[in-house]
């Protein structure tokens, strides 16, 4: 059976068998536009409550 | 009228000499000291470093916008401080060199009321030996501290890519360069960068990446960590990075003090006491920081620097410098004024203020090596502290000697920090992080140190939108252009 792209890299070296590698959709969801822009709006709102409770 | 000297025109001194400059108007003076004539953004110097930004986009010229805020600029070093004045008047003064405006190697007695020290670190190369940026300080290995070491660093880059593509199979280190460093983030941006690049490339294959650090485990980054929820856990950053290490495919070496770099060769110790050696053909590795050298001196000129500055260079403030064990750290340790003690019309701001303790658990190797990273002072802190401390004088410039001063502790403030992954619109990443407080405080949040409902972190697209619009706000902030005021430090 092929090796699945995310798993490829546990072999690599036990440093990286010891990890969690991200699977294929944790990473398509790391770049899709869409569910980005909705981060992207979360995150700023996150990192203003920081911010603000920080001056 | 009273003079306000800020010397640095960094993130904290740039944003204590703008912010003083509004407050007082022109019945009173700031001159800034500094020795560059340009202002950098330094966060995006890791970009300049991969080729992906030039060194024009991540620099402007001070001096019109010096001259737009009324603000008296002198492009020069400070060299000493002369806090009691001297034998002939009771005046304080900095002694300053010229570096440009035409009277480079110049000196002369600058006159104060109020002094801000925002110098930022001195890049200790010579800490290693062989350690350095690639040009006059040591050929061995690149930086990315400054806009034109970035610059070197992607020029470097390039032939090695060069080489790749030729069939030449390239060991890529980088890290470090000392077990005292600090400022891990930034080697942490630099190596996914690095890997985003050749990734783009198609030359992956042809590439071993390898992480060196001083931090006892992945995911320190100078603050012992941090704990964050994720899918209904806490979790230490240290699950994290060693997972995004594994997935892009970079070994790393932790708990490493290097302690000399050759040509295509670095020799270091581990925590273990163990000591071992590790080849590259590309290695940026970070120096240590140290205080700038600033030297003090009393009426009578007899030498003060002991008084006024920690062993390490960086200025004393009101932190509690009483040594004392990890176990016994308490975040009320941390500075809250920054006023110098000795002299109050002192103080210091941003990386130039002598933290009272490391932030991360202290470490060191049976040999006796001290290996662990020193406490980061990260742009927001900077440009906070540099506005308290900016808002602080200008109080006691306007009210009179009793005003109040403004407070910024490092153990009662959060962080936001974005850390780049790799450029792009469309395929970069970026973990998005934030700490609160920066420095954790174990009476108040048993357990973590921090309050997890503001310490969180997330890598993916919006991390890079966040740290690419940042780039352009805080450029734009520091020009003062319209609304400058309203953009947060
Ligand atoms: C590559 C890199 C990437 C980074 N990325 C990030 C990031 O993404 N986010 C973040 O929050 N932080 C980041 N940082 C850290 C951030 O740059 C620092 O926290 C910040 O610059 C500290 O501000 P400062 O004013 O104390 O020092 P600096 O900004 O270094 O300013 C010090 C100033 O003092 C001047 N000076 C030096 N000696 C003298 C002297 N003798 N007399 C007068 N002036 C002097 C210097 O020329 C300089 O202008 C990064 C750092 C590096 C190196």
């Amino acid at each position: 059976m092929a090796i699945k792209p995310e798993e490829f890299n546990f072999a690599k070296h036990d440093q990286f068998n010891n990890a969690m590698i991200p699977g294929k959709f944790a990473r398509a969801l790391r770049t899709c536009k869409i569910w980005q822009f909705i981060r992207f709006i979360v995150l700023n709102i996150k990192m203003l409550i920081v911010v603000s409770k920080s001056h | 009228m009273a003079r306000l000297l800020v010397l640095g025109g960094g993130v904290a001194g740039h944003t204590a000499a703008t912010f003083a400059a509004d407050w007082l108007g022109r019945d009173h003076e700031v001159v800034v000291v500094t020795p560059n004539a340009k202002w950098n953004w330094i966060p995006s110097n890791i970009w300049v470093g991969v080729g992906q930004m030039s060194k024009e986009e991540v620099t402007f010229d001070l001096d019109p916008v010096y001259k737009k805020a009324g603000i008296t600029y002198k492009q020069a070093k400070a060299v000493s401080l002369n806090p009691e004045g001297s034998g002939s008047s009771d005046k304080p003064y900095v002694t300053v060199e010229y570096t440009g405006q035409g009277k480079a190697g110049n000196s002369e007695e600058v006159t104060y009321d109020y002094l801000i020290n925002a110098t930022g670190p001195k890049l200790n190369f010579g800490a290693t030996p062989g350690l350095g940026e690639g040009s006059q300080l040591g050929e061995h290995t690149v930086s990315v501290c400054t806009a034109d070491h970035a610059q070197h660093a992607a020029d470097e880059l390039t032939k090695v890519l060069d080489k790749m593509r030729k069939g030449e199979r390239q060991k890529i280190l980088i890290g470090t360069g000392h077990g005292m460093c600090t400022c891990q983030g930034a080697a942490f941006e630099y190596i996914f960068n690095v890997e985003h690049e050749i990734r783009k490339a198609g030359l992956r294959d042809m590439a071993d990446i390898k992480w060196i650090s001083n931090e006892s485990f992945m995911g320190d980054f100078g603050m012992g960590g941090l704990h964050m929820k994720v899918g209904g856990y806490v979790v230490s950053s240290r699950i994290f990075t060693e997972s995004l290490f594994a997935e892009r495919g970079v070994n790393y070496i932790t708990g490493a003090h290097v302690n000399k770099v050759e040509k295509g060769k670095v020799s270091y110790e581990l925590l273990d006491g163990s000591m071992g050696e590790e080849t590259f053909d590309f290695s940026m590795l970070i120096p240590p920081f140290a205080g700038v050298g600033l030297k003090a001196y009393n009426k009578a000129g007899e030498d003060i620097t002991d008084t006024v500055f920690a062993p390490n260079g960086f200025m004393k403030v009101d932190a509690n410098y009483t040594p004392k064990p990890y176990e016994e750290w308490k975040a009320s340790d941390w500075p809250l004024t920054y006023q110098n003690p000795t002299y109050k019309n002192i103080f210091a701001a941003g990386i130039a203020f002598a933290p009272p303790h490391l932030i991360s658990k202290p470490a060191k190797s049976p040999n006796g090596t001290v290996i662990n990273p020193t406490p980061p002072r990260t742009g927001m802190p900077s440009g906070i502290i540099g506005k308290a401390v900016a808002h602080s004088v200008c109080d006691l410039i306007k009210n009179g000697e009793g005003a109040p001063l403004h407070e910024a502790s490092m153990a009662h403030m959060g962080a936001a920090c974005v850390a780049s992954a790799g450029k792009g619109w469309l395929d970069g990443t970026a973990a998005a992080m934030t700490v609160y407080p920066v420095v954790q405080d174990f009476e108040k949040y048993p357990g973590t140190g921090r309050d997890t409902d503001y310490t969180f972190g997330e890598i993916g697209l919006a991390g890079h939108w966040i740290k690419h619009i940042l780039h352009y706000l805080f450029i734009y902030k520091a020009k003062l252009k319209p609304f400058w005021k309203i953009i947060p430090e």
